[in-house]
């Protein structure tokens, strides 16, 4: 937000005179994370997992990463007008190294203590293993002066970054992340490359027992290098051309753009393989539900944790009706209803639940109304799992046989057929979109903006804010519901544990990553969490992280709320609402800020 | 004699043990300019929360054209025709201009669901009128809140135009009734003097019945057809704002009583 300044440098400090106290504060800082990373077992079950073939292995980056993050950090500085700023040199690295060092010195005394005392029983990775992978092949003091050095090598390494300019800099940073990347997505790019023919591009780059080849990291490197060098500036360039442009040159840059994703999104699941249109399918159910939850959510600004519960209706209502296998206590009359015919009840019975739950809950606000939403959610879970219920739910046995979905005849959409799963997924997410879309600009959708921003006020200005807020419940009901028959189908079988709390949870989180409110965010949300890291249940594209998902969302989650609280993609107004100062200051900087005195008088603001 | 529009009838409210309101009774006829002063805590605020519907009264009752608005939400009374502006200005401040004056005219407007979806000829219509009254109140206030304006949030506002932005929205609501509290507080002498101006053609051109709370005693002359004066939620002198600046009571609300009457 802030403009950039060229501030005038003061000659580069001497090397020692360093803030000892931060490098200590930072290299404390990375220890604790180093050490928590050890005893969370990461470095010692991704050991198996070949980055590089027979060199590196993702457990070693799972440590060496804090390193470099520990040595560029201490040298982060925040520089704001007037103060005096020294030219980057030698004495970064050393505070680099220095950081890296103390952060690996701490790593160093978990493996002494480690070799020293048995704390086996609360910590279950306090073992033989993590003593190995920590003393690097020898012997715990080999390890420990290994560890200092590469500790110092990495963090100096980070804090050589400062000294670079921007555009090395960039160019190292992307040839580090994109051979990472290439060599973590060796299952999925080897599944895409055998269905586009370039198996022998494959072959090369990636050795035969996984990880990549020498040959594969220097190909990367030296094109995603040439990328960064040449390639950027020019894709830099055409994204501002394309940010800043106006009126109809914008609505029809705008509408080529969404023609490109809509292409994409019919033509890609066509080249993609078994398992990425797997991926694709339940990116696309939680795309649906986080679309629904952001009506909810984002635009009326009702915290509801219990989101999964229609989730839960539109799958068992579809399985009830679809399946023969129902529970027993329903009438043997009851027809197997074919998907699209059931759809119908299941948006019925989902707005009816909406309303059900709403109308109590509506009435309470803000954290009340949290606690009461999770309270609702876990209710309709546990009704299903009842043995109260079990004759129609199946209690704990769930209900298993549902058909997939019959198009017309044509095909049958179920969870043999990922791909088919997609097309039906992403037409409702289209239909979600649309509905989002449509009704932000409507008069329901100023309404939930107003109640949003101050419930009371709204009310005082004419709107029902108890009929609006329900009807954000239900169209949010009813796309959850959509949601939920799709997964059934796909599934086959539908049980109560597919819906427990972390279900909710993690279509908030999707919300918030991706950018409350805004619906190209909210999608950016569930293609990097559900896609990249994995659903509460279904594999992402990382599964080696699969046993750590939740920690890394937790993980990512706090990052997100101290660095870009809006978001991934964030919506214009929660920008301004969250960093209303900074706003407020461009906003002045672009002589936009309003002044008291009337412009048609061309008089100027009083003193 | 003009059609007696607002009865306030014998109203009290008590919080706990303390009376903010007590024993009121006021009438508002169509066409007035009426003004509420009295000092701080008189219960003022209270008066105008109760009659939009967010306090509701222990006793009494308030008519609005010969009908109750006792236990009516405050959207009920608003889409009856009564609104309000608040003391300590309250938009929507991460809307713009214009979506606050347009999301004022909710309850005059009743496009839902169906229409908002299928884009219906209704629905086009509809949405192009809102976007027509709500630029028409905003020029109420000549180019201030109009043009490049009318896509800024309100947040960007100064303090002047952000009062002038909450008249605005209360007039949006297309009300018989409009309830100004303290209307020019904190603005300078120039632009209070054009407000007040402004309260006039409320009544003149948009046929508005106005009561306002207002500090300002000059702005209280200018535009007062008659004086409310409350102390202590009860109310200790009405009448032409002459009558009631020179009436003791008033005095001693506002000054207190004279040193050797006190002891």
């Amino acid at each position: 937000m802030s403009k950039t300044m060229t501030p005038e440098l003061a000659p580069p400090r001497a090397v020692l005179d360093q803030d000892w106290g931060r490098i200590g504060r930072f290299g404390g800082l990375i220890a604790l994370s180093l050490i928590f990373v050890a005893l969370s077992n990461m470095p010692v079950s991704m050991e198996t997992f070949d980055l590089i073939a027979d060199q590196v292995t993702l457990g070693d980056v799972s440590l060496w990463w804090l390193l470099l993050v520990a040595g560029f950090a201490v040298g982060k500085e925040v520089v704001l007008e007037g103060m005096t700023t020294h030219a980057r040199g030698p004495r970064d690295i050393v505070a680099g190294a220095c950081t890296g060092a103390v952060a690996a010195a701490g790593l160093s005394v978990l493996a002494v203590l480690i070799d020293n005392f048995d704390l086996r029983d609360p910590l279950i990775n306090w073992s033989p293993q993590t003593l190995e992978k920590l003393s690097l092949g020898g012997s715990v003091g080999s390890g420990v002066v290994l560890w200092l050095v590469a500790g110092a090598a990495i963090g100096g390494v980070g804090g050589s970054l400062h000294v670079l300019s921007e555009r090395p800099r960039r160019l190292f940073v992307t040839m580090l992340v994109s051979v990472f990347l290439i060599a973590i997505l060796e299952t999925v790019l080897s599944d895409i490359s055998e269905d586009i023919a370039l198996e022998w591009l494959a072959d090369i780059v990636y050795a035969k027992r996984g990880g990549l080849t020498i040959v594969g990291v220097v190909l990367v490197a030296v094109l995603s290098g040439a990328y960064s060098w040449w390639g950027r500036v020019r894709a830099q360039e055409a994204k501002e051309r394309f940010q800043s442009l106006e009126g109809a040159d914008r609505t029809r840059g705008n509408a080529i753009a969404f023609g490109l994703v809509a292409v994409a999104t019919v033509v890609l699941p066509m080249v993609l393989g078994g398992i990425t249109n797997e991926l694709l399918a339940n990116v696309g159910l939680f795309v649906l539900l986080a679309l629904g939850l952001n009506i909810v959510v984002g635009l009326a600004g009702i915290l509801d944790l219990g989101y999964v519960a229609f989730f839960a209706i539109g799958g068992y209502t579809t399985a009830i009706l679809t399946s023969p296998n129902r529970g027993e206590s329903w009438p043997d009359w009851m027809p197997d209803t074919p998907w699209f015919a059931a759809l119908l009840l299941v948006m019925v019975f989902a707005a009816l639940t909406g309303l059900f739950i709403g109308a109590p809950v509506i009435r309470m606000r803000g954290d009340y109304l949290a606690i009461v939403t999770l309270g609702f959610g876990e209710i309709i879970r546990l009704l299903f799992l009842s043995d109260w219920l079990g004759g129609y739910t199946g209690a704990a046995q769930g209900i298993t046989n549902i058909p997939g979905v019959n198009v017309f005849g044509l095909t049958t959409v179920k969870g043999t057929n990922p791909q088919a799963v997609f097309y039906l997924v992403a037409a409702f997410c289209a239909v979600a979109i649309y509905v989002s879309w449509r009704l932000e600009k409507s008069r329901l959708g100023r309404a939930w903006m107003a109640v949003r921003e101050d419930e009371s006020v709204a009310e005082a200005m004419g709107i029902n804010t108890v009929n609006v807020k329900l009807m954000a419940f239900v169209v949010g009901a009813v796309l959850a519901s959509f949601s939920g028959a799709i997964f059934a189908a796909k599934v086959g079988s539908i049980f109560p544990t597919s819906f427990i709390i972390l279900v909710s949870i993690v279509i908030l989180v999707v919300v918030i990553v991706g950018g409350m409110g805004n619906i190209a965010g909210v999608i950016a949300g569930a293609v990097v969490l559900i896609g990249v890291l994995g659903g509460p249940k279904q594999p992402g594209l990382l599964q080696e992280f699969s046993n750590f998902k939740l920690l890394i969302y937790g993980a990512l989650l706090i990052w997100m709320m101290l660095q870009k609280p809006e978001g991934l993609i964030p919506n214009v107004r929660r920008t301004r609402e969250l960093h209303q100062e900074e706003f407020l200051q461009d906003a002045w900087l672009r002589g936009e800020i309003d002044t008291d005195a009337d412009p048609s008088e061309g008089g100027v603001a009083p003193a | 004699m003009s059609e007696r529009l607002l009865t306030i009838d014998n109203l009290s409210v008590t919080f706990g043990g303390l009376h903010a309101l007590r024993n009121l009774d006021f009438h508002v006829d169509q066409g007035e300019i009426v003004s509420v002063i009295g000092p701080n805590g008189a219960g003022k605020t209270t008066f105008f929360n109760m009659i939009s519907g967010m306090v509701t009264p222990t006793e009494g009752d308030i008519l609005f054209k010969g009908e109750s608005l006792i236990g009516l939400d405050p959207n009920q009374v608003t889409a009856r025709g009564i609104a309000r502006t608040f003391q300590n200005v309250r938009l929507f401040a991460n809307m713009t201009i214009l979506e606050n004056v347009m999301v004022a005219q909710h309850c005059r407007t009743k496009q839902g669901l169906f229409g908002a979806l299928f884009n219906t000829k209704s629905f086009k219509e509809e949405e192009a009128a809102i976007r027509a009254h709500g630029e028409k109140v905003l020029g109420f206030f000549g180019s201030r809140l109009v043009g490049y304006r009318l896509e800024q949030p309100a947040s960007v506002l100064s303090y002047a135009n952000r009062r002038r932005l909450e008249i605005a929205r209360a007039m949006a609501t297309k009300p018989e009734v409009i309830l100004l509290d303290e209307p020019v507080a904190g603005m300078n002498p120039k632009e209070s003097e054009e407000l007040t101006a402004l309260i006039g053609e409320l009544r003149s051109e948009w046929g508005f019945t106005v009561v306002m709370i207002e500090h300002d005693m000059g702005v209280v002359r200018d535009v007062s057809d008659r004086v409310v004066v409350l102390d202590h939620g009860e109310t200790i002198a009405q009448g032409s704002y002459d009558e009631v600046s020179t009436n003791p009571d008033v005095i001693e609300a506002y000054l207190g009583r004279p040193a050797e009457e006190a002891s």
